[in-house]
This record gives C-alpha cells, sequence and structure tokens, in this order.
C-alpha cells in the first residue's frame, strides 16, 4: 500500500493541460498535407502516389480541378514524396462539423503536356451545400445541446468495423496523461447512458444493424463523432462487397475527426468540437 | 534452388513414402518448398510430417487460378521449426468438383481456416464436424468473394440481421448470457455466447467476422505500392508487423534482400510494438482486476513508447515506415540518441510497475490458476505466439526462422507450463526484457548505409511467403502475383485466427466474471481475424 503510494507520488503530475496549451507533437509527426499551390507544377504524380483517393484530379479540356479530402486521407506521406510542392505539416486538429470543411480544390489552367499552366483558383474548402436558414436551426440546435451536455458528457465507443488503431488511441484518452474526466467526460457502458456516440469505420456490412441499434438506444439529444479516415469517409477500404464506407452512410453525423488514427490531441479537439468547446 | 540441408531428410523421407504420389514443384527458396498432391494425400501427407517430423500446419488457405490452371488449388502450408523451413502442399480442386475434405476432426486447429474457405471459395466441406458459415454471417445471399468472377464492389443487399443458431446447451439450471457484438469496453465487436450453470461457464461460443471488410479482395484491386498501406490497416495495433509480413512476401517473390540497415530498424519497430502493446496488455489486466494504479502507471509508460513511436516513424502506431525492399525514411542520429534514451528511461520504470504487481498478492490471487490452457489443447489447437508460449507450446518465428535483424542479436523465448493469466502476463514481462535487450544491442551496433533495395517488376504467378513474429505471434502473408505489378491472391494469416478457439477453452469451469481478465490475457485481434 505504502509502495504504491509512495511511486505514484513520486511520478508527480503527468496530464497535459491541452488544450490551454497547444498539442505537443514531434517535428516528424505527419498531419495535413500542404499544398504550395502557386508553384505545383502537375498533380499527377500525386494522386497517382495516393492510397485513399484523399487526392484526386479531374481534367477539363484545359483546365484540372485538384481535391484534397482530409476525411479520406491517412497522413501517409506518399504525395508528399512523390511531389516537392506538397509537404507534410504536423497539424492534427483538423475536426470538422461538415464534411465539405474537409474537403480542399484547386483550379488549374493546363499545359498541352498536362502541367499546370497557371492557377485559376486557390485552394478553397468547398462551400457547405446546405441552405442558410437550415443552418441557423442547426446553430441553435447545437447551442441547446452545449448548454445541455456542455460540462458533462457522456460518450459511447462504437467499433463499426475498424482496423483497432483507432480504439488504441480512444483507449488512450483515459491515461493520466490526457485524462478525459478533467473535462467531464466519461466513457459508459450502455448506450443509454450516453450522449455522444464515438464511432470508428468504416461500417462493415456486418455491424451496420448493431450501429443502427446502438444509435437507437440513445437517449435524445445525442451526438455522433466520426473518427479516423475510415470513420470519416471508409478510409482505404472505401466502399465494397462487405464496407459501406464511412459512419454517415448509416446514422447522422455531428463531427468527423480525420486522422490514421487521430492522434489524442485530434480526438479531444474533435470530441470538444462538438460540444462547442473545442 | 535447393532446399535447406535440415530439410532434406524430411524431403527424402516423403519421396520414400508418396513416390511419384507427390510431385516437387519449385523451391523459389531454400526454407519453402511447395509439392503437389491430390486431395487423398493430405491425411497421410498431415501424418508423416506431424508424427515424424514434429511440423505444424501454420496456414491454410486456398486460391482460385481457374485462369491459370483450370483449378482452385488448396495450399497446406507446414512449419517445420526445428529445420527452420516451410513445406507447402498444393492440392488442386477442380471446379466440376468444388469440394474437400476436412481434416479438423484430426487437427481441430483447422476448424475456422477450413470453414473459411467454405465461405470465401464456395468450396464444400466434407466431413467436418461444425461445417457452418464462418466468415460470412449467416444472412448473406450465396456469393464467394475470393472467386474471381466476384467483383470487389459487388452491392449485395443490406444485413437482415442475425440468423445465426448456436448450439444449445441444456440441463438443469443452464442458462444463456449473450454479450455483443457492442461490449461495454472500447474494444472490437465479436458476439459471445455464455451457457453457464451457477457461477461456471460450461460453454462459450464465439462469433466473429463483424469487422470483415474485403481485405483480402481489395489487396488484389490495388496497385502493389499501395498494398503496405492496406496491410497497415489489417490490425491497427499491429501495423508494422503486418506491414512488414506483405513487404517480406515481395522481396522473397523479387529475391531481393533488404539492406542491413534497413533490417536493424525493422526489427528495433517490431520490438517497439511488442513494448507498447505488451505494456497497455500489462496494465489491462491489472484493471480487469481492479488494480487501476498499476494501469495508470501502464499507459504513462505506453505513452511515452507512442511518443516514441511518432518521432521514429511520423505516426504513433508505426505506420508509414514499412516499404517493399527495406524502411521508407532513415533515422539521423538525433532519432537515434531519443530511442536509446527512451529505453534507457524505459527499464527501470518498466521494473517499477512489474515489481508494483508482484508484490499485490491479491492481483496473483486473481490471476494464478485464472483461464488455464493446457498444454495439450495449446498444442492441438495449434495455439501461437505469447499464448502457446504460456503453456509450453513454445516456437518464435524470430528464433526459429530468423527475419529482419534476429539473426544478429541473442535473446531468449520465455516459455512456461501452467497456461493461466498468471503466465500469459509472466511471459509479456519477460518478453518486455528482451525486446528492450534486442533493442539495446541493434542500437549499439546500428549498420549503416542503404535503407532500400530496389526491386524489380514482378513477372505474373510468382509465389512467396513472408512472414514476421508479431507480438501476438507468427503473421503470414501469402502472395501470388498477377501481371502489370499487381497482385491475384494475398493471404494475409494473423495469430488471432488461430488462437480464438483457445479462449473457449480458458474459459471453461471459470466464473463470467473472470472472463474480461482471461479475454484481455490473450487480447486477440478482432480485425485481424476478420479482414
Ligand atoms: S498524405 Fe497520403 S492519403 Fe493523404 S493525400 Fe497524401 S498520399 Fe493521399
Amino acid at each position: 500500500m505504502f509502495d504504491i503510494l509512495y511511486h505514484s507520488l513520486a511520478t508527480g503530475v503527468v496530464t497535459t493541460d491541452y488544450p490551454k496549451t497547444p498539442a505537443q507533437t514531434s517535428r516528424q509527426s505527419r498531419g495535413r498535407p500542404e499544398i504550395d499551390a502557386p508553384n505545383w507544377k502537375d498533380a499527377r504524380a500525386a494522386v497517382a502516389a495516393c492510397p485513399t483517393g484523399a487526392l484526386s484530379c479531374t481534367d477539363g479540356p484545359e483546365t484540372r480541378r485538384v481535391t484534397l479530402d482530409l476525411g479520406k486521407c491517412t497522413f501517409c506521406g506518399f504525395c508528399a514524396e512523390a511531389d516537392p510542392a506538397i509537404r507534410m505539416s504536423n497539424v492534427c486538429e483538423l475536426a470538422a462539423r461538415h464534411k465539405a470543411e474537409l474537403t480542399t480544390t484547386i483550379q488549374y489552367q493546363l499545359a498541352p503536356d498536362g502541367t499546370h499552366q497557371a492557377l485559376l483558383s486557390p485552394p478553397r474548402a468547398a462551400a457547405d451545400p446546405r441552405p442558410a436558414a437550415l443552418d441557423a436551426v442547426g446553430a441553435q440546435l447545437k447551442a441547446r445541446i452545449a448548454k445541455v451536455l456542455g460540462r458533462s458528457l457522456h460518450i459511447r465507443e462504437v467499433d463499426a468495423g475498424s482496423c483497432n488503431g483507432c480504439e488504441v488511441e480512444i483507449a488512450g484518452l483515459n491515461s493520466p496523461v490526457y485524462d478525459l474526466e478533467r473535462f467531464g467526460l466519461h466513457f459508459v457502458a450502455s448506450p443509454r447512458h450516453a450522449d455522444m456516440l464515438l464511432v470508428t469505420g468504416p461500417v462493415s456490412r456486418n455491424m451496420e444493424l448493431a450501429l443502427r441499434k446502438t444509435y437507437e438506444a440513445m437517449p435524445a439529444p445525442r451526438l455522433v463523432v466520426a473518427v479516423g479516415a475510415c470513420g470519416c469517409s471508409g478510409g482505404i477500404f472505401g466502399t465494397n462487397y462487405a464496407s459501406l464506407g464511412g459512419v454517415d452512410k448509416v446514422i447522422p453525423v455531428d463531427v468527423y475527426v480525420p486522422g490514421c488514427p487521430p492522434n489524442p490531441y485530434a480526438l479531444l479537439h474533435g470530441i470538444l468540437t462538438a460540444i462547442d468547446r473545442g | 534452388m535447393n532446399a535447406l540441408p535440415e530439410l532434406q531428410p524430411i524431403l527424402a523421407s516423403l519421396t520414400e513414402r508418396f513416390g511419384a504420389q507427390i510431385q516437387p514443384m519449385q523451391i523459389p527458396r531454400p526454407n519453402e518448398v511447395y509439392f503437389q498432391g491430390k486431395m487423398e494425400l493430405v491425411p497421410g501427407f498431415c501424418a508423416l510430417l506431424y508424427k515424424e517430423w514434429g511440423a505444424r500446419l501454420a496456414s491454410l488457405f486456398a486460391d482460385d487460378a481457374r485462369a491459370q490452371t483450370g483449378d482452385f488449388h488448396l495450399y497446406y502450408v507446414f512449419a517445420l521449426d526445428a529445420a527452420h523451413g516451410f513445406l507447402i502442399l498444393r492440392v488442386p480442386v477442380p471446379p466440376s468438383q468444388p469440394r474437400f475434405v476436412s481434416l479438423t476432426n484430426a487437427l481441430p486447429a483447422l476448424n475456422w481456416q477450413e470453414r473459411e474457405i467454405q465461405d470465401l471459395f464456395g468450396l464444400k466441406l466434407e466431413g467436418h464436424p461444425n461445417a457452418r458459415p464462418c466468415a460470412l454471417h449467416d444472412d448473406w445471399p450465396a456469393v464467394h468473394p475470393l472467386r474471381k468472377d466476384f467483383a470487389l464492389r459487388t452491392v449485395l443487399p443490406p444485413f437482415a440481421g442475425e440468423r445465426h443458431k448456436f448450439r444449445v446447451v441444456e440441463g438443469e439450471g443452464v442458462f444463456q448470457v449473450p454479450v455483443g457484438p457492442v461490449h461495454a469496453g472500447i474494444i472490437e465487436p465479436g458476439h459471445f455466447l455464455f451457457s453457464v450453470a451457477g457461477e461456471s461457464v460450461l460453454y462459450l461460443q464465439i462469433r466473429l467476422f463483424y469487422t470483415h471488410k474485403g481485405t483480402e479482395k481489395l489487396f488484389e484491386n490495388l496497385p502493389l505500392a499501395h498494398g503496405v498501406a492496406l496491410a497497415e490497416s489489417i490490425s491497427g495495433d499491429s501495423a508494422f508487423a503486418h506491414a512488414t509480413a506483405f513487404c517480406h512476401a515481395i522481396e522473397r517473390a523479387a529475391g531481393v534482400e533488404a539492406p542491413p540497415r534497413a533490417r536493424a530498424m525493422r526489427s528495433i519497430c517490431l520490438e517497439l510494438e511488442r513494448i507498447y502493446n505488451h505494456i497497455g496488455d500489462i496494465g489491462a489486466i491489472a484493471t480487469d482486476v481492479a488494480f487501476v494504479v498499476a494501469n495508470a502507471h501502464a499507459m504513462r509508460l505506453k505513452e511515452q513508447v507512442l511518443r516514441l513511436n511518432e518521432q521514429l516513424a511520423g505516426n504513433r502506431l508505426l505506420r508509414g515506415l514499412a516499404a517493399p525492399g527495406g524502411v521508407r525514411s532513415d533515422w539521423n542520429t538525433a532519432q537515434v540518441e531519443a530511442l536509446r534514451q527512451r529505453v534507457a528511461w524505459l527499464r527501470p520504470e518498466f521494473e517499477s510497475l512489474v515489481a508494483l504487481i508482484r508484490e499485490s498478492s491479491s492481483t496473483r490471487d486473481r490471476l494464478e490458476t485464472t483461464g488455464i490452457l493446457r498444454p495439450e489443447t495449446a498444442r492441438d489447437l495449434g495455439i501461437v505466439g505469447l499464448a502457446g508460449r504460456a503453456s509450453g507450446f513454445a516456437h518464435d518465428l524470430r528464433r526459429d526462422f530468423p527475419h529482419a535483424a534476429y539473426a544478429d542479436v541473442t535473446f531468449t523465448v520465455p516459455v512456461f507450463q501452467e497456461g493461466d493469466v498468471l503466465r500469459r502476463l509472466q511471459v509479456r514481462v519477460d518478453e518486455v526484457r528482451q525486446s528492450f535487450s534486442i533493442i539495446e544491442q541493434l542500437t549499439s551496433a546500428l549498420p549503416s548505409g542503404a535503407i532500400r533495395a530496389s526491386l524489380p517488376v514482378l513477372p505474373p504467378d510468382v509465389v512467396a511467403l513472408g512472414y514476421v513474429e508479431g507480438w501476438r505471434g507468427e503473421i503470414f502473408h501469402w502472395i501470388r502475383t498477377a501481371p502489370d505489378g499487381r497482385l491475384a491472391r494475398c493471404k494475409i494469416k494473423d495469430p488471432s485466427l488461430q488462437n480464438w478457439p483457445a479462449l473457449s477453452e480458458a474459459i471453461q469451469d471459470n466464473i463470467i466474471p473472470d472472463f474480461p481478465v482471461i479475454n484481455k490475457s490473450f487480447n486477440l485481434s478482432y480485425s485481424g481475424t476478420d479482414r
């Protein structure tokens, strides 16, 4: 008993005070890819190198539209290896309320050989496709939810088909280093006690029903956070005979947390965003 | 190419016994020898290798080669640990008679693997004691996804609900407790049905494949260069081990070896993966017997390993470093120094965690004699990895089939006979200490030079077996190449697929409240099993 106490006292406090102090990721950490759009000569090599389809391009007669979708991106860095105009940053807090906010498009005028001649439109997040009126209702609702749930939130985690990578990091939120409970956030064992569903994916065909039932078992108001590239979009698995893709194919999603897996800071940022404390 | 000298007497005995009934096919690598033979031969072939040479069936899988040879092929992969080689028997199955004979009654280790072939290839099992669907759940339409005429993106009708009929367990006072697929903790999905009399568990039925997501089929549809990223997503806590096994298969197919520096870096990362998972499990086992302080310390240490991983690989789960031919990026001296310092810091911290648990007699009480997997059972089920080593069934690819840089270091493989939770914990403790030592040996003499060998474009229909000893146990990736730098087949064998049945055995006569700690002591991968 004394040993246990001594051990803990000798260790001292190890908890971060994130978000007061910014995320401490190493320089080597790979986060969002940064594209030097004005100096980008040719998108095709990077697009071919991308294993998830996060980076894609469509060519018109004389123009090219390049899209970077952080909802699919695994921050693998293959694009940056293939093209010096892309650099991997260590920015990891990328949670978004709308999927569209995760997508950036760039347009180029093409030379006859398919290289970029001129930048037509600089990187731009896609516009939110929903009408403004709906957005206002949404904002009101969100404010209410934040008020009701903001100070103490119970979270139920559901693995709807993931590789377990996201679970390794989510479980880490309970460690003394990140200590989720200091925010009044708490993992619970039953959806009936939960205000928020933290879902990893891709949603497998065999988990669709269980995910739906879990969601339906929750009392309203309820929040859903889709975790990781697979939870946001299906990731490298996409849709196939056994995978339905992202979580929003099955239940409505409030916040998307990119990453493969998202590190604990990215997860905290995502959860806090959902309750307007991000 | 000639087979390893240690394999020669075994090959001679096979030729003597079977003569012209088996055709030696090819020896692409000295430790990987292929034969072809008819279905009828398989039981005798197995019996000879098991009884006389101490072989074990490391993997059984199918391949749709109708376009190449007109047949489906079954591959029986025997590991001969003492001879350091693999013998692989290929059995053609003509599409006109799509069936094969079960060996499960003689080799219970094959139970799930045979049923998976039946589901995914539509080859009917004969003589299996329980030939019900396994990989595809009962409500699936009659599709066989790994047949070449089934398209990856086929849209199936939505899942209509579980129709699986579990076996009925009857008797006075017997009742059933269903759990899952969504569990109470932050873990992967699976369904457990306990049949209980009073407090004791009589029988546990495990239903998995909830996270089946078409991974093996997807490999056949990706360019080879993207395969590594997919291999990292087979089982997230073994991302580096799976990716390296995949790269190993490609390198063996190409006849190329990764340069010494890359091999050392691979071994270091495999050990880091072992360390962070073992420390996490040690903490989780403590939690499940209500010793949460120990878990808090374990989580603290695990976090420091994950941060080190990030410095070394750019990702906390070591994603993005593995590459065919070696590794993707080199380490500078600052990174190597960070590694050395972190391991030096971890050693005493880990020992004080171990002491904390060892000195808690109530913890020991709960773990000792709990969830026993007897050595005979472990042998029958072909249990691999740390679970096998805790039950006296000791093999380790790092020692018996040295890959990466394991031939250049000395280490011991811990073995216990009791097979209880305490011994599975103890194996982890001992292995973490060995991992520290392996990393120290490798960093003190880290080879310099290239980190990646270039690979030729592979011709079609080259086969190769890649392997890695992951932290749970042996991981195999078997590939057959297709034209244009693609794969015709990538068979993934995660140790979990082999080890799940051990859980049903170990829980018998224990009480349900001990299930979490017994389950955790195996800590098997659902996604690695389901793929
Ligand atoms: S980091 Fe990887 S997944 Fe993301 S855009 Fe680049 S290549 Fe694609």
